[in-house]
């Protein structure tokens, strides 16, 4: 919807609004409230100004938009719709937490309940960013501790967070209910320890893919006495003990407990003591799945009791440490399952078959290629509800055994129709099987294949995969989110902005001829929003040609390309409101790491604010 | 150009590298093709003239997370049985990079020698045999398959008297 479509539609719902509404007696004070006493406990009073009018309408309208989207367009329609949006906005989304400064959020939006900022761009989990480059969370809880003490929650996405930010977040936030921190680092127990004591609202305490020190706190034992209103409780990323006895009795005190995801230092025992404690569980993370001792004899729990009375689970994860043996336990539930995560788990196809057979509605599954082509295709034989499926690399190197292949991709292409999402990790790979996997699967809208040998051509034909890639730009035709791999020429590019015009995450790897392929995509995919490359032979010219279009992208990321300083530096002088930085990727804070003219690593970014002020030295703002 | 029955078979030759270059580059084996030589020493990298680049491991790549990677150096820990003892060892596998370090461990735990292997005729001159359950819950004499193989599906070890051991094995 363009948007002029959106704020005619607005215009319409308002009109409709009034028609039912007469506004003649309703009163200047909010009419979020005056909605709800529709039963017409209006105050009369003196006959209010038509803009009031206006004003109160589209508050009361405005309630009902929660997508940003819609929110920005109508917030573009003039002074008084920006005002009344502002003032009724209560969830904000930040993708990169460099765009803006807190303080103009602060200065905009008066009534936040709820933020989500995303920091470090995707790259930076593949050690291509030296640490310390910034994307802190410790300024923005300052300015929102201070205008928004009735926060709710905060969601943060690869930011740097320090414990005394949990402690100032934990101290200014009375009714804080939800924290979620994902691929975040920089904080530990003794951080979250404080939030789990002081946030007594505290619904969702979600740590997932973090880093978490150890400072050997008993975080579990700090959340306070009494009935808890947790919901969702994940620390499956933590990497030390935790106090079994504090977390059953946590568990048991926890009526509205949902999600449990607990870490591998949980084993298969106390596992079950978990289970039977809270039968109501929907989500399920389990530990270790492997038991502390050898198995008593008589006293061995049962295991699969325990599923069978956890008649809610919907979602099973970890199996971090597993032993096969006790694999069937999870049998009872396998037909209600929608999400099964076996990421952590070096299953075969021999054990998997067993399970996978029953679980006909699974919508989600994540897997290690252990579970070979044959996995594969049980997969496919079963789970015809399939929507996302993601099977990471057992031995992630290079060269090494590959038990995934175009026969698993095609299998499931086959199998799993309504597939909308697929990351894929492989050694080898065809044309054919990209091709009918774009064919058989018209929903998707991400498609990852990372055929982990560099430059790797189709295997059987020697060919590029320009094909395969341009088969699914071509054919997927609700594509947001592409990463490709392989032996890839221009030509592959040329697909992917002819074609990929919905595309809005695109990441590049080893790929390409020239600088003709980052042109066509850059001039061909207009919602293209965060493009993150390496190693691929892009220069200045290529990056020349995406100028028009860098203010209305989230990042663009290059890195070991072909660019230099004086290229970067064009872009930098052309557009003011992107900020274009350059380094190196070992930090050295020594020198200025742009050694000569070739630049390691470019990130650029637009930002309302300007360049940031807390950039490291190994960084170099142009 | 060689050209046979009309195909120009250098369009269809598997190399590494951009097509349309004219040099000859030293050729790195496709995988498929590779995945058959499973005795290759991991030691030995294969030399390339630039480009393409060795085969070194390339930071970040492939792009999988650290704490995925992390995920089977975890799952290494397995029971030892050893016939006549009276009860189970346990060992961390990860902690040896080759048969001979962790035949040697499993001396030394349990007070034996393994004999000679081979590959035609198992283990000779000690009377016992190391073998191992794998994830297929089948068991296996302990060195006919590559370490790294053998580290990840290992699920069990069990030193059989020789006198016990099936023909078989």
């Amino acid at each position: 919807m363009t948007e002029e479509d959106s704020s005619a539609k607005m215009s319409e719902d308002v009109e409709r609004y009034l028609k039912l509404n007469p506004p003649c007696s309703s009163s200047s004070s909010s009419s979020a409230v005056a909605f709800a006493n529709k039963s017409g406990t209006f105050k009369s009073s003196s006959p209010p100004c038509p803009e009031h009018v206006l004003e109160n309408v589209l508050e009361s309208v405005l309630q009902f938009l929660t997508s940003r989207c819609d929110r920005n367009a109508v917030s573009l329609v003039c002074k008084s719709w920006y005002r009344v949006e502002a003032q009724t906005r209560f969830e904000v989304f930040i993708g990169n937490c460099y765009s803006l400064s807190p303080a103009r959020l602060t200065h905009r939006f008066k009534g936040l309940r709820s933020i989500v900022l995303k920091g470090k761009p995707r790259f930076a989990d593949f050690n291509l960013m030296p640490p310390n480059w910034g994307a802190q969370f410790a300024p923005w809880v300052v300015a929102t501790a201070k205008a928004y003490p009735w926060l709710e929650k905060v969601h943060l996405k690869r930011m740097f967070v320090t414990d005394d930010d949990l402690a100032l977040l934990a101290d200014s936030f009375p009714g804080f209910k939800e924290l979620t921190l994902v691929c975040c680092e920089g904080f530990g127990t003794s951080g979250i320890a404080v939030v789990a004591n002081k946030c007594r609202q505290l619904k969702v305490l979600d740590l997932v893919e973090s880093e978490v020190t150890d400072d050997e706190v008993d975080w579990i034992s700090c959340f306070p006495e009494g009935e808890s209103p947790l919901e969702s409780l994940s620390f499956d990323c933590v990497e030390s003990p935790i106090n079994f006895n504090a977390l059953e009795g946590l568990v048991v005190r926890s009526p509205f407990l949902k999600k449990l995801r607990t870490n591998r230092f949980v084993s298969l025992e106390e596992l079950h003591r978990l289970m039977v404690r809270a039968p109501q569980l929907t989500s399920l993370g389990t530990g270790s799945f492997s038991p502390d001792n050898a198995p008593q004899g008589e006293q061995l729990p049962d295991y699969a009791a325990a599923f069978l009375a956890c008649k809610s689970i919907v979602c099973l994860s970890g199996f971090r440490e597993f032993r096969p043996e006790y694999l069937l336990a999870i049998s009872p539930v396998c037909a209600n399952l929608t999400s099964l995560n076996f990421s952590y788990a070096n299953i075969s196809p021999h054990m998997l078959n067993p399970i996978i057979r029953n679980c006909h509605n699974i919508r989600v599954f994540w897997a290690l290629d252990s579970i070979r082509d044959e996995g594969l295709q049980a997969v496919a034989a079963t789970c015809k509800e399939l929507r996302e499926l993601r099977i990471f690399p057992f031995d992630p190197r290079e060269d090494s055994e590959g038990p995934v292949s175009g026969v698993g991709l095609q299998a499931i292409s086959e199998g799993c129709r309504k597939l909308e999402s697929i990351l894929y990790f492989c050694q080898r790979m065809t044309n054919e099987a990209v091709t009918a996997m774009s064919e058989n699967c018209p929903q998707l809208t991400v498609f990852r294949l990372c055929i982990m040998g560099r430059h790797r051509p189709d295997h059987v034909t020697g060919k590029p995969m320009d094909d395969g890639f341009g088969a699914i730009v071509k054919n997927c035709k609700k594509l947001t989110r592409l990463a490709v791999s392989g032996l890839l020429t221009d030509e592959a590019f040329s697909y992917i902005g002819e074609y990929g015009k919905l595309i809005r995450t695109l990441s590049v790897a080893f790929a390409g001829n020239s600088d003709k392929a980052l042109r066509y995509v850059l001039e061909g995919c207009p919602k293209l929003q965060k493009l993150e490359i390496r190693d691929s032979p892009f220069g200045d010219a290529g990056l020349r040609s995406g100028m028009h279009r860098y203010c209305n992208m989230r990042f663009v990321w290059l890195s070991s390309c072909v660019l230099s300083l004086g290229g970067c530096r064009d872009v930098a002088q052309a557009l003011p409101n992107v900020v274009v930085e350059v380094f190196g990727s070992d930090g050295d804070d020594d020198d200025d790491t742009v050694t000569g003219d070739y630049v390691e690593t470019l990130y650029l970014y637009r930002s309302l604010d300007g360049p940031r002020k807390d950039a490291p030295k190994f960084v170099t703002i142009l | 150009m060689e050209v046979i029955n009309g195909l120009n078979l250098k369009d269809t030759e598997l190399r590494l590298g951009l097509p349309g270059a004219q040099e000859e580059q030293q050729q790195q084996q496709v995988s498929c093709v590779r995945s058959n030589n499973k005795r290759k020493n991991n030691d030995s990298k294969e030399e390339s003239a630039p480009p393409p680049p060795a085969k070194t491991q390339i930071v970040g790549w492939p792009p999988v997370r650290s704490n995925r990677k992390n995920n089977n150096k975890n799952v290494s820990y397995v029971k030892v049985s050893m016939d006549g003892a009276p009860y189970l060892r346990k060992i961390d596998l990860k902690m040896y990079k080759n048969y001979p370090e962790l035949l040697k461990a499993l001396e030394n735990m349990f007070k034996f020698t393994v004999g000679e292997y081979s590959e035609r005729q198992g283990y000779k001159g000690s009377g016992f045999v190391p073998t191992y359950e794998d994830k297929d819950g089948d068991w296996m004499l302990v060195g006919d398959v590559p370490w790294d193989m053998f580290s990840s599906s290992c699920q069990k070890l069990r030193i059989m008297k020789g006198s016990e051991v099936p023909p078989a094995l």
